[in-house]
């Protein structure tokens, strides 16, 4: 990092990226995939969190719902809506996984907002196996759902057919890079956020460095903080909603390819 | 000029011009944002229904901007 040298007494420390970094959970020594870490740990609290959620909420059942069972009947029948209305009727058979997405990166993101957490979601690498994941399912289940009809995605029926060839190489193109976007910007988005809300955290102490500029510019990074992590926890609520809506658009295609 | 230090310039150089791209995506996201709104003003009625195409098209050209995001964060810490 270019600014390491500056990290002696009497200047501005910057590590925007460090709160990212993957560590052992217990003693030294290289990480290897089945290592505990601190991602594991949090992805871990985040299930921990929904299943406390959930199954007590829903323990009651009463008619007029307490609190926990208002959280858990509100995200129930958000997702169940959005995704008859995306996906169609057919598509409540596979509700139960997107809920699943949804709500974990919901929980994960929102976990991350601790102060001195980590955000599990801010990897790529966790992103990315859902991403892929997720479009590896949806093009096995378009080719078993539709055989070879499936290819109808890519061949506009109601373009010019001499326009047709080159715009399927535009569509194959594009559904190849779905999963790609699909995952970097959700890791993306919550990266950049972060990383922002610790640079702005860097300028904070400068007040004891120099008591001249730092008066002014401690309180307004300080309110910049402020408002930048309220802007987090909308962040954090709409990529989820972002991500799972996309994997409903690509649900649909795969179930209904000729558009 | 040691080639060492000519190297970390060319990073970031590259790494400013690819933040370029984010100022491009906030184009792009405001006139998303904005051509809604004017949609919604003129048919409230029917804005509800659209808001989830809303956010679709919202985080298509956000995307883009991530990307130079990325961009300049490989060439500034991987590269």
């Amino acid at each position: 990092m270019a600014t390491e040298n500056a990290a002696h007494g009497e200047s501005l420390v910057f590590h925007p990226l460090d709160q990212f970094k993957i560590t052992r959970l217990f003693g030294e020594g290289p990480i290897e995939w089945y290592t505990p870490t601190n991602a594991t740990l949090w992805m871990a609290l985040a299930i921990i969190t929904i299943t406390v959620i959930f199954v007590l909420g829903s323990k009651g059942r009463a008619l007029i719902p307490t609190r926990m069972q208002s959280v858990g009947e509100l995200a129930y029948g958000f997702i169940y809506k959005m995704v008859e209305d995306v996906v169609g009727h057919d598509g409540a058979k596979y509700f139960p996984m997107i809920m699943t997405l949804f709500i974990f990166i919901l929980t994960a993101n929102f976990l991350g907002l601790i102060p001195g957490s980590f955000t599990p979601t801010s990897h790529i690498a966790v992103t990315a196996v859902m991403g892929f994941g997720f479009f590896i399912f949806v093009t096995i289940l378009g080719f078993a759902k539709n055989g070879m009809a499936f290819l109808g995605l890519f061949w506009m029926k109601d373009a010019p057919l001499v326009l047709r060839p080159i715009i399927a190489v535009i569509e194959v193109i594009s559904y190849f890079v779905r999963p790609v976007s699909h995952s970097i910007r959700l890791a993306g988005n919550i990266m950049a956020g972060h990383a922002v809300i610790k640079v702005f955290a860097a300028f904070a102490p400068l007040v004891l460095i120099s008591s001249g500029i730092g008066l002014v510019v401690t309180p307004v990074s300080i309110l910049a903080i402020t408002a930048i992590y309220a802007l987090e926890v909308l962040v954090s609520a709409i990529q989820a909603y972002v991500f799972t809506i996309l994997a409903c658009v690509y649900l649909r295609d795969a179930l209904h390819p000729s558009h | 000029m040691d080639l060492a230090v000519l190297a970390d310039m060319g990073k970031f150089i590259g790494a400013g011009l690819a933040a370029i791209g984010s100022g491009a995506a906030a184009i792009g996201v405001g006139n998303v944002a904005g051509n809604f709104l004017a949609g919604a003003l003129r048919n409230p009625s029917a804005a509800g229904s659209q808001t989830a195409t809303l956010f679709i098209g919202l985080a298509f050209a956000e995307a883009l901007g991530i990307f130079s995001f990325l961009v300049a964060l490989l060439l500034m810490f991987a590269v």
